[in-house]
């Protein structure tokens, strides 16, 4: 197998990941929500707190976490931008 | 020169932030000292709108690279700034703490919705396009399938989606420049434009990236101060964020003290409720029982979601980054921005129904006679513009939660009267609400324009076009949309174009697919994606004129019942499915696309070597 097609199978993996991530916090959290919401988190009921503000940090969590995992997928296989470019 | 500039962007911007902070200052003092509100309100209008005026004059430029993607030297952070004025639209910042006000916790699908799509952004498009080094998003579509047609199919899918979403844009300048400046909505429209315009036609996205950034600047300081402001002064703490666990289980406990109730159509109607006010009939915090509500809300965020990853203002904000590394973590600091103002929203509304519905604040209506409601000077100085009523249903002379009827917006622009906060404050929201929506309305105009002047214009008509004569183009089309916008929202046919969700469910269902599937799926054709995308976006479109009340019963008579419980605010559930299959299908029937189209896309693929399309084409 080639580098790029390595490279590539990497890069699809993590896309993978990160999309199973965003479909947990987008919908199945949502999917279980009056079972949710009688649990408690800050004191806000657990499914409240997830559509107002949770999901949300995770999503954003979850970008720069992505980010950087694919920036270090580019450097193991020598597709790593130089900053003058 | 120019590599001095991004370099002191930090020392920029700093400057402007603080100038801006010593304006309200002043414009605190200038209300101590007895200058009316009314001209507060003007002021800060017109001297944040100088502002952007002066900065777009500032970025004007002649190259085509400049004006198409700001030169490709974009810094991340100040992108994400930038994307995030461009997302949060005037509906966003004055109707989004309405919405979760009277819808609770099933409208917050939107919030779900309007922040989860940028994971998809990021991870299956911003990279590979910014890598492409297309100016357009059909410049992408058109290049990696190849044909006139296929690229004409996407400016046609571009077009009905941003220009939906445009009208509504400039509708809600006119509106905020009426209010603040009390001239007529009419030619508010038209003030809007103009500030627009000003900011966007000498520069392109040059200048609507750095007016951008400034807008950000401006919303978010005007969002931020009353939400932590009124918090503090209601008792909700000073980080209302993690501090409203009393006040959301407190709403819940009225609600079941108050009751909710549905008013039946008839008796509003009866009542006279002016159009568009609303009143609370479900809960803040509840989850509704039933798989069809959770249906609801899953659907909904679904088509919030994929729209947003396939709605070309926001896609080329990304084009405009120095590299494919810089265009990823720009779309992090884009939500990171929204997230600011997002999970603000819901904040707001809880203390902002609160201070209404708790009968032991000083504030608190509901469960007043109606008479000592009808005496209070802000509920009096709303009223007088309808835009809140009061019905009393029962007769008893007492409000009831059901009996109290506001617009959504007011949430917003009247909270920190009703909290006793002072007017300087709402003269910053006016000027927030104004900077929301001018920078959305300029994105939007200048993502149709430059689609029209690049794709078809240049790509299409006249491919021998110079550089001087394709930017005048581009700069008569940017102003003829801006007035075909304007032209349509000064009749207020809102009720027509509907919601500013059917730019999503149009996006999604004829770009989404075609812009995933040209990065992520070799075996694409040409056929397969003009199939694709003319099946999808005539399909959701059908659908939605099947199941939109207003226009079933203009063509056919009827009210057709949402399949599904797939509504007009989420056809995209239609189209995007239909859009798949058969650009699937089509594909597969079709021959393979060729080796250099292969090369084309395992190109698009790596951060590194050149750009499919060069620096300046």
């Amino acid at each position: 197998m080639s580098n790029k097609d390595a490279y590539w199978n990497k890069t699809k993996n993590h896309m993978i990941v990160t999309l199973v991530l965003w479909a947990f916090f987008s919908l199945v959290v949502f999917m279980f929500g009056s079972e949710l919401n009688t649990m408690s988190f800050l004191g806000y009921p657990l499914a409240y707190y997830m559509t107002a503000q949770g999901s949300l940090l995770a999503f954003v969590i979850m970008l720069f976490w992505t980010a950087n995992k694919q920036e270090k997928i580019d450097e193991e296989h020598g597709f790593s931008e130089r900053e003058d470019d | 020169m120019k590599g001095g500039f991004v370099k002191n962007l930090p020392k920029v911007y700093g400057l402007y932030t603080g100038g801006f902070a010593v304006f309200i200052l002043i414009m605190a003092i200038a209300e101590q000292a007895g200058v009316s509100a009314k001209n507060i309100g003007v002021m800060f209008v017109a001297f944040t709108v100088l502002i952007y005026a002066f900065i777009g004059y500032l970025s004007r430029t002649v190259q085509v690279d400049a004006y198409y993607v700001a030169g490709r030297q974009v810094p991340t952070v100040f992108n994400g700034m930038a994307t995030a004025a461009d997302w949060m639209s005037g509906a966003s910042f004055v109707a989004l703490a309405g919405g979760v006000y009277f819808g609770g916790y099933t409208y917050m699908a939107f919030l779900v919705g309007w922040t989860g799509g940028y994971v998809l952004v990021a991870t299956l498009l911003a990279p590979y396009l910014r890598k492409f080094g297309c100016y357009t998003v059909p410049d992408f579509i058109g290049t990696r399938y190849g044909g006139n047609l296929v690229r004409a199919c996407s400016v046609f899918v571009l077009f009905i989606a941003s220009f939906t979403y445009v009208t509504a844009q400039i509708n809600a300048t006119g509106t905020i420049a009426s209010r603040a400046l009390g001239i007529p909505f009419e030619l508010g429209v038209w003030v809007g434009l103009i500030s627009i315009l000003i900011c966007s036609m000498l520069g392109g996205m040059r200048a609507v990236t750095w007016t951008q950034v400034a807008q950000y600047i401006v919303l978010i300081i005007a969002y931020l101060i009353p939400v932590f402001w009124i918090s503090s002064k209601v008792g909700g703490g000073v980080f209302p964020h993690l501090m409203l666990g009393d006040e959301v289980a407190r709403l819940g406990e009225l609600e079941q003290q108050f009751g909710l109730v549905k008013n039946s159509a008839a008796d509003m109607k009866a009542a006279g409720v002016p159009g568009g006010l609303k009143y609370i009939s479900g809960p803040h915090s509840g989850v509704p029982e039933g798989g069809m509500a959770v249906w609801k809300y899953l659907s909904l965020a679904i088509c919030m979601m994929v729209g947003t990853a396939s709605l070309p203002h926001i896609l080329m904000r990304y084009f405009t980054t120095p590299s494919v590394k810089a265009a990823r973590k720009s779309v992090a600091w884009s939500l990171f921005f929204i997230f600011l103002l997002y999970s603000s929203a819901p904040m707001l509304a809880t203390l902002s129904k609160l201070a209404l519905m708790d009968p032991n604040l000083p504030t608190g209506i509901i469960g007043k006679s109606i008479s000592e409601v009808q005496s209070i000077a802000w509920v009096q100085n709303w009223s007088a513009v309808k835009q809140v009523f009061i019905a009393d249903f029962n007769g008893d002379g007492i409000l009831q939660l059901n009996e109290w009827f506001m617009r959504g917006d007011v949430v917003v622009l009247a909270t920190p009267e009703v909290a006793g906060l002072p007017f300087v404050i709402s003269g910053l929201v006016f000027a927030g609400g104004m900077a929301a929506a001018m920078s959305t309305a300029d994105g939007l105009v200048l993502a149709i324009s430059n689609a029209l002047s690049h794709d078809i214009y240049y790509k299409i008509v006249n491919p021998k076009a110079d550089t001087a004569k394709r930017l005048i183009v581009a700069r008569v089309l940017l102003v003829l949309i801006g007035a075909a916008g304007a032209y349509i929202a000064s009749f207020r046919l809102t009720s027509i174009l509907g919601s500013v969700a059917w730019a999503f469910d149009f996006a999604m269902s004829g770009l989404f697919f075609p812009l995933v599937l040209g990065v992520w799926w070799k075996r694409a054709t040409r056929q397969g994606a003009i199939a694709g995308i003319m099946a999808g976006i005539l399909s959701g479109w059908a659908y939605l004129l099947w199941v939109y009340p207003k226009f079933s019963m203009a063509i056919w008579g009827v009210v057709n019942e949402p399949w599904l419980g797939i509504d007009h605010l989420r056809f995209g559930m239609i189209g995007a499915p239909v859009c798949l299959v058969t650009m699937v299908v089509v594909s597969l029937m079709t021959k393979e696309p060729d080796a250099a189209t292969q090369a084309m896309v395992d190109a698009t693929r790596v951060p590194t070597g050149k750009a499919v399309l060069g620096k300046q084409h």
